[in-house]
């Protein structure tokens, strides 16, 4: 199969799309060059510097009966136009009693690793998955950027997609015919049967990388990707639980009221996987604190190949 | 405008016999501006309103008997009583709903106009907004944008004078709103609120120059509230007695009733049966919303998501 980056993917889901489905619209900052060439300037805008004014600007789109999809950029300036996320494009299909539809696909990058500092540097999903009405996807390889951009094009939602600055580069298969990736299937990305990892974006990587390591050592982790946060496939995971009686969860966000924890939580409170847990299960997060400039200390702030590493030793510690 | 009153003083009633859950933003006083301004619209232009709502509503062509059934919570209410009287949509006919932060209607009426723009027809946007809307960033970030795609809106600014008790003589820096029209090249207008005529004549070049893709504008209609920010307990309302009873010798309705008399136009029995007519339905949007069945508590789950 060709293999393609990460960031050519996410292209062809919108150029794909686009060529679809006339009622799609680009809206961003900056100019998207191959999809101003090929759609023109009248569905591919560039936009001056008003977060605010441009989220907004897609709601009305949508109820209108437009398809927008807006480019952020970074996940930090999408704190400028909080109030129209938040309060409006998650909330008014409910507010109005479901009478109108907005497929918004909204698109950010998060993570760290690129000595950005704090206001540059964030994982802030799990604020987003604590407002009901969004939908979040969290795509970690070329295929499923692909084709979970092209589902969320279609929803008929907000959804919101946290795209991993450190993976734009990333290269991996996408085949060449059509396809999606639902929402809400989570995908096992290793099997194995001593201890269930979920890990979030970038950390699949890493967590399939010490996999590899830690086989050596005769521990065999099953390595989970939710690809979806909202929805969550807690099925999934919970599955894996219940074979392997051990979990860690790793994750580059902040670890306090992070999407770990809810994930964490949701396996432990069912009351027969938690009966089947032979060790407490672990997070592996981001530290507490804004991402520090230095590379030194931004490398101490996130989880590492040994952070995970330890994790799993000491959850299969007898 | 006989109609907006006589629904807003219904609700008024309504909400002070206990019969209201929540608050009621009160658009008495400000009658002349919805009007004035939707006579001018087609069903399929579409419009954005704001916390005082009910009278562009109404004036967009809303059903009262959903409405005020929204206003009660009720199932059979436009948003199924998930958003009550602040949140009032009707997306049927271009009503693209009331909004309960100040200016977040600003941006979202301004994609509808973009909606408008590239569907290619000569549908046309509204926003309504209070003064105080233009202390927020969305106000000039949504006229710019605007602006420099030559969208076909109108915003309609009701300078009511007061952002709850602040006076916006205090809380802005220009002494106009319209003012600003100019650091976003378009035409910025002060215009008397409490007069239809006057507003209608405003109203009717503005949506002239945005039907011919002529771009945006920005109307500034003077207008007083009668009635405290909201309905409600808690908040006193500090503005001074005097200014209130000179604004209501200034009543919208009142004005218009004169005018229609003194210009023969309807006589003092003909009035009296248009406010009959108009009272009777309202009681029988109040009957409708009381006699409507509560939502089921479990509805509550339903509409977070489009299918």
């Amino acid at each position: 199969m060709r293999e393609i980056t990460y960031e050519d993917a996410a292209l062809e889901a919108l150029q794909e799309e686009f060529r679809r489905d006339e009622k799609t619209v680009h809206l961003a900052t900056d100019i998207a060059e191959p999809l101003l060439q090929e759609f023109g300037g009248e569905r591919v805008r560039s936009t001056p510097i008003s977060e605010s004014a441009f989220v907004g600007a897609a709601i009305g789109l949508a109820g209108s009966g437009f398809r927008p999809i807006v480019d952020i950029r970074m996940a930090t300036f999408g704190f400028v136009a909080m109030d129209q996320m938040m309060n409006q494009a998650a909330k008014i299909t409910y507010m109005f009693g479901g009478q109108a539809q907005f497929p918004i696909l909204i698109r950010m990058t998060v993570g760290t690793g690129m000595s950005m500092a704090a206001q540059h540097s964030i994982n802030p999903y799990p604020m987003y998955m604590n407002i009901p009405g969004l939908k979040i996807i969290l795509p970690a390889t070329p295929y499923d950027v692909k084709g979970l951009l092209k589902t969320a094009i279609r929803d008929n939602n907000p959804v919101i997609s946290f795209e991993h600055m450190g993976l734009g580069e990333f290269i991996g298969e996408v085949p060449e015919e059509e396809y999606t990736v639902p929402f809400g299937e989570a995908i096992i990305r290793r099997e194995g049967s001593d201890v269930t990892i979920v890990a979030l974006a970038k950390m699949v990587h890493l967590c399939l990388e010490v996999a590899e390591a830690l086989e050596k050592e005769g521990i065999a982790m099953e390595v989970i990707d939710p690809r979806t946060l909202m929805p969550l496939d807690r099925e999934r995971i919970k599955a894996s639980v219940m074979k392997t009686g051990r979990l860690v969860v790793v994750d580059e966000a902040c670890r306090t009221c992070g999407t770990a924890g809810e994930i964490l939580a949701s396996v432990v409170e069912d009351v027969t996987v938690f009966k089947g847990l032979k060790a407490a299960p672990k997070r592996v997060c981001g530290l507490d604190v804004p991402v520090p400039f230095s590379p030194v200390m931004e490398q101490y702030v996130v989880p590492n190949k040994e952070k995970i590493a330890s994790a799993i030793r000491a959850v299969m510690e007898p | 405008m006989l109609t907006i009153r006589r629904f807003e003083e219904r609700v008024l009633q309504e909400f002070h016999q206990g019969n209201l859950p929540g608050f009621i933003h009160s658009y008495i006083g400000q009658e002349a501006i919805a009007v004035g301004v939707c006579s001018h619209l087609r069903i399929d232009d579409r419009i954005v309103s704001n916390h005082r709502g009910h009278g562009h509503c109404i004036a967009k062509g809303a059903d009262m008997k959903r409405m005020m059934a929204e206003i009660y919570g009720k199932k059979t209410g436009y948003c199924k009583g998930k958003g009550g009287s602040m949140h009032i949509a009707d997306f049927t006919i271009g009503m693209l709903g009331a909004n309960g932060i100040v200016c977040a209607g600003l941006p979202i009426a301004t994609g509808s106009a973009l909606a408008a723009q590239l569907e290619g027809g000569d549908r046309i946007s509204v926003v309504f907004f209070g003064d105080g809307a233009c202390g927020e960033g969305e106000f000039h970030e949504s006229l710019n944008l605007a602006s420099i795609w030559k969208l076909p809106i109108v915003y309609v600014c009701e300078n009511n004078l007061y952002g709850v008790n602040t006076a916006t003589s205090y809380s802005m820096a220009a002494e106009h709103v319209a003012d600003r029209a100019v650091a976003y090249s378009m035409p910025g207008i002060v215009v008397d609120g409490n007069n239809v005529s006057t507003v209608y004549e405003t109203a009717q070049k503005a949506v002239n120059r945005a039907r011919a893709g002529d771009g945006p504008s920005l109307i500034e209609f003077k207008t007083y509230r009668w009635r405290n920010h909201f309905e409600g307990y808690g908040l006193p309302d500090l503005r001074p007695k005097e200014e209130l009873e000179a604004w209501k010798r200034r009543c919208p309705v009142a004005f218009t009733e004169r005018q229609l008399i003194d210009r023969g136009i309807v006589d003092h029995e003909e009035l009296k049966a248009m406010d009959a007519a108009i009272m009777s339905q309202v009681e029988e949007a109040v009957e409708f919303a009381i006699k409507s069945p509560l939502p089921d508590p479990q509805d509550a789950l339903e509409n977070i998501f489009s299918p």
